[in-house]
């Protein structure tokens, strides 16, 4: 077992996670799909439960103990995620279900607002397709055009004409920080940089960048970046929105009721201020109390260990894949990319690896990740994807290569 | 480190699926089909066209084209042969005991299903029932369509 990886104390955090000690069949699971969804420590999932043996009720509203018990661990939270994303304070955090709320947000609450016919919309060809649907929603309600940056073969933004794209028609840049797909890491400084000079707002896709890397959103001076939780260790349906103040201010609500209104009136009403005017009904609050404890167990580790172990454990799959004769997309330095390794190997397709190495206890993703832009690009159906986080090891990379030679054993006899 | 199969591998990779897949009966184009169509499986971007030349109510001849995983062409392959020569309905009830058998509801009749009944094993894997069954909705879809558009002159 790799101890130490990237300062990380790997077989401690494993401890940590229950459910890497079950089984599949009779094989110990190799989990290589954190991409999809990381895996939760006890320390969240105790966060959660205590939540509910303890503490719960319904935030803001209850003039009881309860009540104010479970407002200021909903509330702890959020001054959590605002101190880990360097956000200048709370209030600057909108609480969502996770990235996919969070762009339909920006995308319903400022585009349809501030989006009209000739403006447009730039994107690139990396998106998850949660970065790309909302704006065609909202570009066919405004009449905004979308506009996409293209690849480069490495799988990197061609910014090589970037100044006829991003142009001072360009109203939003909305760009992921690590593509899912590829694992590219994109240049969000000097894509800020290049977007304000054209006077256009900046949103940031950082459901794969936040679980693995330090992120100073006044440092970058980013003005809306969206996170999921359960790809960071938290639970499902927890996440949020950053906005500077300025922007969270000017947005409208998308979702009307309970706890979002300041009066209710039979003909209008008026909505409470930033964030609570984007968090109508009840919210997933243990799940964010939750997200409050996944933070706490990334910090205690070391958000720069984290990239460390990230760095390195990429680079040992990439060149054990290339190594095997597999075809990865996206950059192969492990410097320039997440941990997110796509690859097609062999003629094996890339759902009948993911079935032949589901038999040796290894889980890893076949399909198009929610990214057919990239596909196409590619020119490629699916790829099968391998994703790491802090509590995979090299061996777990050497038992996956064990299973592609499994497969190739059994496509080419 | 050794590790096992633990599930049912060779269920599903039986050599009758592997050698449909690696060599394919009927994949091509017919030039001269009655009714065709495409359609593809949104979750692994398969895509599958299938070709039937359809004469009064018989199936004449059936061929597919389309790239994707072992499963899925493999189920296309196999079915190109059981509906050739049969009649319309024939070959449309074969599609719902086939959708029955990746169901689990129908216990497959090795006579009428031949090769096809290697796929039962795909039960296991429900995320892969939709790769299986994919060649045999276009089929469907096809002569469905083939059907509304009056393409079988001496059909109903």
């Amino acid at each position: 077992m790799t101890e130490h990886m990237g300062g990380l104390d790997v077989e401690a955090i494993r401890a940590d996670f229950p459910i890497l000690s079950r089984s599949v069949g009779d094989l110990p699971l190799v989990y290589l799909d954190s991409a999809a969804t990381s895996q939760k420590p006890r320390q969240v999932i105790e966060a959660e439960a205590d939540f509910y043996a303890a503490h719960n009720a319904n935030t803001h509203r209850g003039i009881h103990m309860l009540g104010e018990e479970a407002t200021e661990r909903y509330e702890g939270a959020r001054a959590t995620v605002a101190r880990f994303l360097g956000a200048p304070s709370p209030e600057t955090i909108v609480f969502t279900r996770g990235v996919t709320e969070s762009i339909n947000l920006v995308a319903q609450g400022w585009g349809r607002s501030f989006l009209h016919e000739g403006d447009e919309i730039l994107l690139s060809e990396m998106e998850h397709h949660s970065n790309i649907v909302p704006w065609q929603m909202t570009a066919a309600v405004t009449g905004a055009k979308l506009r996409y940056l293209p690849l480069t073969d490495d799988g990197q933004l061609d910014l090589s004409d970037l100044g006829s794209l991003l142009t001072d028609r360009t109203k939003i840049l909305s760009v992921t920080g690590m593509s899912n797909a590829l694992g590219t890491i994109t240049p969000l400084r000097q894509l800020v940089e290049s977007a304000h000079a054209v006077g256009a707002v900046v949103n940031v896709d950082a459901a794969q960048l936040a679980p693995h890397h330090r992120i100073d959103v006044a440092a970058l001076d980013v003005d809306l970046l969206g996170f999921s939780g359960h790809k960071m260790l938290g639970p499902t349906a927890s996440g949020g929105l950053y906005g500077k103040a300025e922007i969270l201010e000017a947005m409208s609500p998308m979702m009307g009721g309970g706890e979002m209104i300041h009066e209710v009136f039979k003909d209008h009403s008026t909505y409470k201020s930033f964030p609570y005017k984007f968090e109508g009904g009840t919210m997933p609050v243990a799940q964010q109390v939750g997200l409050g404890a996944a933070i706490d167990y990334l910090e205690a580790l070391g958000m720069d260990n984290v990239r460390a172990h990230e760095e390195e454990i990429t680079a040992y799959a990439l060149d054990r894949l290339l190594d095997a004769g597999a075809t990865v997309y996206g950059p192969k330095d492990a410097s320039a990319r997440g941990g997110a390794v796509s690859f097609w190997f062999k003629d094996v397709h890339p759902h009948d690896l993911a079935t032949i190495v589901n038999e040796q206890g290894v889980a890893i993703r076949a399909g198009h990740h929610c990214a057919q832009l990239v596909m196409r690009r590619f020119g490629t159906p699916a790829t099968a994807r391998a994703s790491f986080y802090v509590y995979n090891t090299k061996e777990e990379v050497d038992v996956l290569i064990e299973a592609l030679a499994r497969a190739e054993a059994i496509f080419t006899t | 480190m050794i590790r096992g199969t633990t599930l049912a591998l060779d269920d599903i990779y039986k050599e009758v699926i592997l050698d449909h897949y690696k060599s394919p009966r009927n994949k091509r184009e017919l030039d001269d089909a009655t009714v065709s169509c495409t359609r593809n499986n949104p979750l692994c971007g398969d895509e599958i066209t299938v070709f039937a030349n359809v004469e009064g109510d018989r199936v004449v001849e059936v061929a597919f084209e389309g790239a994707g995983c072992s499963i899925s062409q493999s189920s296309a392959s196999m079915m190109t042969e059981a509906v050739t020569g049969t009649t319309v309905e024939g070959a449309k009830d074969m599609a719902t005991r086939f959708r029955g058998m990746m169901a689990g509801e129908v216990e497959p009749d090795e006579d009428a299903f031949g090769d096809l009944v290697a796929l039962k094993g795909v039960v296991q894997y429900p995320i892969r029932i939709k790769c299986a069954v994919l060649a045999w909705d276009v089929l469907q879809e096809a002569l469905d369509d083939g059907e509304a558009s009056g393409e079988h002159a001496h059909h109903p």
